[in-house]
């Protein structure tokens, strides 16, 4: 497996998991709270393991791949990136993410790696609760015009995180029309501030190790 | 020399950082132990790949290795070769006797099914529990709430 192709996968959720977890403390409810907060735990998990992949194949660490490198290098998704949005745009990202990452998964845990395939499929075991708990969403709002209104605002973000040839399959799964994706190259201001912030204490302190 | 029994009994005195009623091997987290002269391989899986004990397992069973006077070498396994069903009876018991419903059988597990799914409540016995939270305080747990005892208990996730 390229490291390329797994950098696109561990930057989305390393930064999503950075982006959920800034509902911590804050969310609308304090078992939402935990969830997005838990949420974010395993995407940086999942990060994590798929930075150690590719570290090995590129010769560096995952702490590295994760913290080092210019903000201009990561391959992130701009729907990963945006900002805390409001709920109905938070679950809208949510919704549309984790069911793009299902279709994404389900080809990676057939890859000839092995390693590859066998990570796949325990990121793919503990995401079945981020899609229980994003579906119990969408089923919740789906009704609800400003929810409708955040879907199809980010539905051309969620496109972009997947490849061309997988993007009618996401389409078909959310009931809606194919439009033209943003592409990972547009990469958003958003990220920027987010890397200041991410590599603010790696920064301050090059070499340190904790 | 140290032998693999005692280097597995060592690691059944290890509590898991984040629940300790039960052992790194009641959890079944420790696929393999081989021993080579002075050196100890030990495979282990984590339970959730996010979850924030997994160095300090590792420290604590590599102090363990070095303290039967052995070299120590954990291989954390990446794969899906973990599950919930690898917890032991004993750990089961264990969980029980904490107030924690342990997991249901992998197989027998539709995730969508869950809310509807039947767990016993671990304080009173009582299956009459609802989910109030897929999401707990750690990402192997969720939070569940006996309506017959009136006790918020916690469900060990399977995966």
């Amino acid at each position: 497996m390229n490291a390329p192709a797994l950098l696109e996968i561990a930057d989305d959720e390393l930064i999503l998991g950075w982006r959920d977890s800034e509902w911590t403390g804050i969310a609308p409810s304090l078992e939402e709270d935990v969830a997005f907060s838990s949420i974010a735990q395993n995407e940086i998990g999942h990060a994590r393991a798929l930075y150690e992949l590719a570290a090995r194949e590129i010769g560096t660490t995952a702490d590295g791949l994760a913290f080092d490198r210019d903000p201009s290098e990561y391959r992130s998704a701009p729907l990963v990136e945006q900002r805390r949005m409001d709920w109905a745009h938070t679950i809208a990202r949510h919704y549309l993410y984790e069911t793009a990452d299902e279709i994404r998964l389900a080809v990676l845990k057939q890859a000839d790696d092995a390693d590859v395939a066998g990570l796949a499929a325990k990121m793919d075991r503990e995401e079945q609760y981020h899609r229980l708990h994003a579906r119990m969403w969408n089923e919740h709002l789906r009704d609800e015009p400003r929810y409708q209104d955040a879907i199809r605002e980010l539905w051309p973000l969620a496109l972009g995180v997947l490849a061309p040839g997988q993007r009618s399959e996401l389409a078909g799964r959310v009931g809606l029309e194919p439009v033209e994706a943003v592409e990972r190259e547009r990469q958003s201001d958003e990220l920027g501030e987010l890397w200041e912030e991410m590599t603010m204490v790696r920064r301050s302190v090059p070499g340190a190790t904790w | 020399m140290v032998t693999a029994a005692q280097v597995w009994e060592a690691l059944a005195e290890i509590p898991d950082p984040e629940i300790p009623v039960v052992s790194l091997v009641d959890l079944g987290v420790i696929r393999d132990v081989e021993v080579h002269a002075e050196n100890v391989r030990i495979e282990f899986t984590p339970t959730f790949l996010g979850c924030p004990a997994l160095e300090v397992m590792r420290d604590a069973m590599e102090a363990s290795v070095r303290s039967l006077g052995a070299e120590p070498n954990v291989q954390i396994v990446l794969d899906d070769s973990w599950s919930t069903d690898k917890i032991t009876a004993a750990g089961r018991d264990k969980l029980r006797e904490a107030g924690f419903a342990p997991p249901t059988p992998r197989a027998a597990t539709n995730l969508l099914q869950l809310n509807g799914a039947i767990f016993r409540c671990p304080y009173c016995g009582s299956t009459d529990t609802r989910l109030e939270n897929l999401f707990g305080p750690t990402p192997c747990r969720s939070l569940r709430y006996c309506t017959s005892c009136k006790q918020p208990f916690e469900q060990f996730k399977t995966i």
